[in-house]
């Protein structure tokens, strides 16, 4: 078995890699500089002794993608993991900000996951996994440009799902909650609530392996998103979320 | 949030900064005014506390190992826990390992540690063929008993105050099983205890528990537990599931009475003079690792550890002093270790020395720095040294004594500036 890794230096990926590696996988690691990811591909190998190679990829540079799918073309699984948290108050005032939060984790993973979609549809085999965020389950004042770009990747995840499921296709949806990482270095997190990334890595292997469709990190996160999402509009509007 | 060694004390507000990478740590370095790095916060004192930190723990990745020669490369960060689970099961095993597993490369290079087997092996950094290190202008140099061999042996038992240590190339051993056979022999006294492990030379592991809180004709009663790996069996290998000491004990749970309750339990639960087992990894190396956490026990104020060593010729005149009083104080430790050093290397502060080493745990306590005070009058009159890593108040005076290569090693720290920019409250305590 072998599986491609997108965005494959933060720390939730190389968590996940870990854990496909474990458990006997080889992998292609994708990130946008491919020299820094040598050294996780490196480690690896070392540890349990599979294949891992790396590749160049930006998902925001969408012309890119064709190319770069004729060479990786034979994996059996691909975990988008790349985002991008951005700044809610830079981008209200500058739209290359909203942009780069958008193209970053909606337009790119859905451009490249396009062509996986299409391939193992045809194989009719394969599985995709997509790390969204449970910010996207609603839209609130401190992070809605991260959030809406999120939920768009959330609906495009259920609907390949929809349609892939016809052709024995998994579609993983992971929606995280707070996680330890580069991301949040320097935030308050509450402990009880946010996951390592080895948490996750764990719960996305089991869950992948299960065949399941929609996993929140921790399990509280699932509760959580459905209390807030049961708030009337008229209340939700008014709070300082 | 800040970090804190072993022992919980002292407690100090610190800013971490994580290595990530070779050139994110190149600007740190360069940015910052001082700095000290930490690799996972074992040693029990001040040696990796400072201002600002350099975190290296999450630097952890094994870069290549070579089959033939067992020489695993890998960056500073990675735990011997790590390496153990990843080799054991191939039958490969680190030449030297301390007490815990729970270190890193980078702590155990710049502690110079050892283990069971230093009468047989030697220190941590015997096995270390080179490594590179970050200099505090950003420079990286790489370092080995050929090149730049200065560096080397500064570096090696320098208490991170000559640079980063980025990645290195260790030796590991080959093993046969992960089985080890021991040997458990049970002394009346000191005299008895020095006999035995005079005795078991031969074994290359070995080491004493000694009752510290024994007194008059007990005096110096120990278990003495000596093994080797086994010859030949399975190599199979997973960290055994730990408890957890979730919370501060109260200051009242560790009183002399409990104390000496512990070391009478541990003492007489072994019957025989001399009796056999056959036991794991973890139970041999590591039985204080099981539980996570246990420097919890000590309390919110925290503990320290004082651990010296004294040359063999004054090594029983010595140690019997010592205890004699630390049993007149009535303020003994659970675990006090007792062991017989092989010969000293040539790294300029490194602590093994041909002698006999005990290692003791202490509550923080208004009477505690007082009698450690006496022991250093002790330890420096018998031409011994007290342990960097472990060490929290040693006196300046008193550090110089038992360290004659330490002008060599002030004059490495001017000469590349590190003086300047590499700073631990252990270091400034010390005038290094
Ligand atoms: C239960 C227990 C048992 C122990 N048993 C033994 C024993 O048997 N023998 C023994 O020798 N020791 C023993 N120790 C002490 C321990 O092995 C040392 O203190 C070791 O240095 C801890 O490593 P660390 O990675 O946690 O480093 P830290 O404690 O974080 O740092 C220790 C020192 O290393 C420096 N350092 C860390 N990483 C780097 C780096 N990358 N580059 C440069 N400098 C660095 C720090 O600045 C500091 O001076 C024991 C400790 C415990 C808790
Ligand atoms: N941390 C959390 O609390 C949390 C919560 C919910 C969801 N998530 C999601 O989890 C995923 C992983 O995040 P993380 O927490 O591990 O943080 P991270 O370390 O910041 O990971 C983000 C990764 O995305 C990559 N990336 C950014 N732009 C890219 C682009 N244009 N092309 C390719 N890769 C790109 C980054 O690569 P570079 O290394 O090259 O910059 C980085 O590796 C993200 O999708 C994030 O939205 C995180």
């Amino acid at each position: 078995m072998k599986i491609l890794i997108i965005g494959a230096k933060s720390d939730i990926a190389k968590a996940v890699a870990h854990e496909y590696a474990k458990n006997g996988h080889d992998m292609v690691l994708a990130c946008r500089n491919a020299k820094e990811s040598e050294i996780i591909a490196k480690d690896i190998h070392v540890r349990y002794n599979v294949h891992a190679t790396c590749m160049e990829l930006d998902v925001t540079k969408f012309a890119t993608h064709a190319a770069f799918v004729k060479k990786i073309e034979s994996v059996d699984g691909v975990v988008c993991v790349a985002g991008y948290l951005g700044e809610q108050k830079k981008s209200q005032e500058i739209f290359e900000e909203t942009l780069k939060t958008i193209h970053t984790n909606y337009v790119g993973c859905v451009s490249i996951l396009n062509y996986y979609a299409n391939i193992f549809e045809e194989k009719k085999n394969g599985f995709i996994i997509g790390v969204s965020s449970v910010a996207g389950d609603r839209g609130r004042g401190s992070n809605y440009i991260y959030g809406s770009a999120k939920a768009g990747f959330t609906a495009y995840l259920s609907g390949l799902r929809n349609r892939l499921s016809k052709s024995n296709v998994q579609v993983l949806t992971v929606k995280p909650g707070f996680v330890n990482t580069q991301m949040t270095a320097g935030m308050k997190l509450p402990k009880l609530l946010t996951a390592q990334p080895e948490e996750v890595a764990t719960s996305i292997f089991r869950a992948q392996k299960a065949n399941k469709n929609v996993l929140y990190v921790k399990w509280m996160w699932k509760y959580i998103m459905l209390i807030i999402s049961l708030i009337p509009e008229s209340i939700f509007k008014k709070l300082k979320l | 949030m800040s970090l804190r060694s072993w022992g919980n004390y002292p407690i100090m507000e610190n800013k971490v900064y994580p290595l990530q990478d070779v050139k994110t740590a190149r600007e740190q370095v360069k940015e910052l005014s001082e700095f000290i790095p930490y690799g996972n916060g074992r040693s029990y004192g001040d040696s990796a506390l400072g201002k600002n930190i350099i975190h290296t723990k999450k630097y952890s990745y094994m870069l290549a190992f070579n089959e033939e020669t067992g020489v695993l490369h890998c960056t500073s960060g990675v735990t011997l826990a790590e390496i153990i689970e990843v080799f054991a099961p191939r039958g490969w095993f680190p030449a030297v390992t301390p007490g815990t597993k729970y270190l890193t490369v980078g702590g155990a290079i710049a502690a110079d540690v050892h283990g069971k087997n230093h009468h047989s092996a030697g220190t941590f950094t015997e096995f270390v063929e080179s490594f590179n290190l970050l200099l505090p202008d950003g420079k990286e140099v790489e370092c080995s008993r050929k090149k730049n061999k200065e560096l080397f042996y500064a570096t090696a038992g320098g208490m991170g105050l000559t640079g980063i240590i980025l990645d290195a190339y260790i030796k590991l051993k080959e093993i046969k099983s992960t089985k080890i056979n021991q040997i458990t022999y049970k002394t009346k006294n000191l005299e008895e205890t020095f006999a035995v492990f005079e005795k078991i030379q031969s074994y290359p592991y070995s080491v004493a528990w000694i009752d510290c809180l024994a007194k008059g004709k007990n005096l110096g009663r120990s278990l003495i537990m000596a093994g080797d790996f086994e010859e030949e069996g399975k190599l199979e290998y997973k960290t055994p599931k730990r408890k957890a000491i979730p919370f501060y004990f109260p200051d009242f749970a560790l009183n002399t009475i409990s104390v000496k309750a512990f070391n009478w339990i541990y003492y007489h639960r072994i019957w025989k003079k001399e009796s056999k087992q056959r036991v794991g990894i973890d139970a041999f190396f590591y039985p204080l690792d099981a539980i996570e956490h246990w420097n919890k026990m000590y309390g919110k104020n925290g503990f320290t550890q004082y651990q010296f060593i004294l040359p063999v010729e004054n090594s029983y005149q010595g140690l019997k002093t010592i205890l004699e009083k630390i049993a007149a104080s009535g303020m003994g430790s659970f675990l006090a270790v007792l062991k017989l050093y092989g010969k000293e290397n040539k790294n300029y502060l490194s602590f093994p020395m041909q002698g006999y080493s005990l290692a003791l745990d202490f509550k923080i306590h208004k009477k505690l720095f007082p009698l450690l005070d006496e022991l250093d009058d002790v330890v420096h009159l018998s031409g011994g040294r007290v342990y960097l890593a472990k060490d929290v108040r040693l006196s300046k005076e008193n550090f110089a004594k038992g360290y004659p290569n330490l002008e060599k090693f002030i004059e490495i720290r001017k000469k590349y500036g590190m003086n300047k920019k590499m700073q631990s409250l252990q270091s400034m305590r010390l005038e290094i």
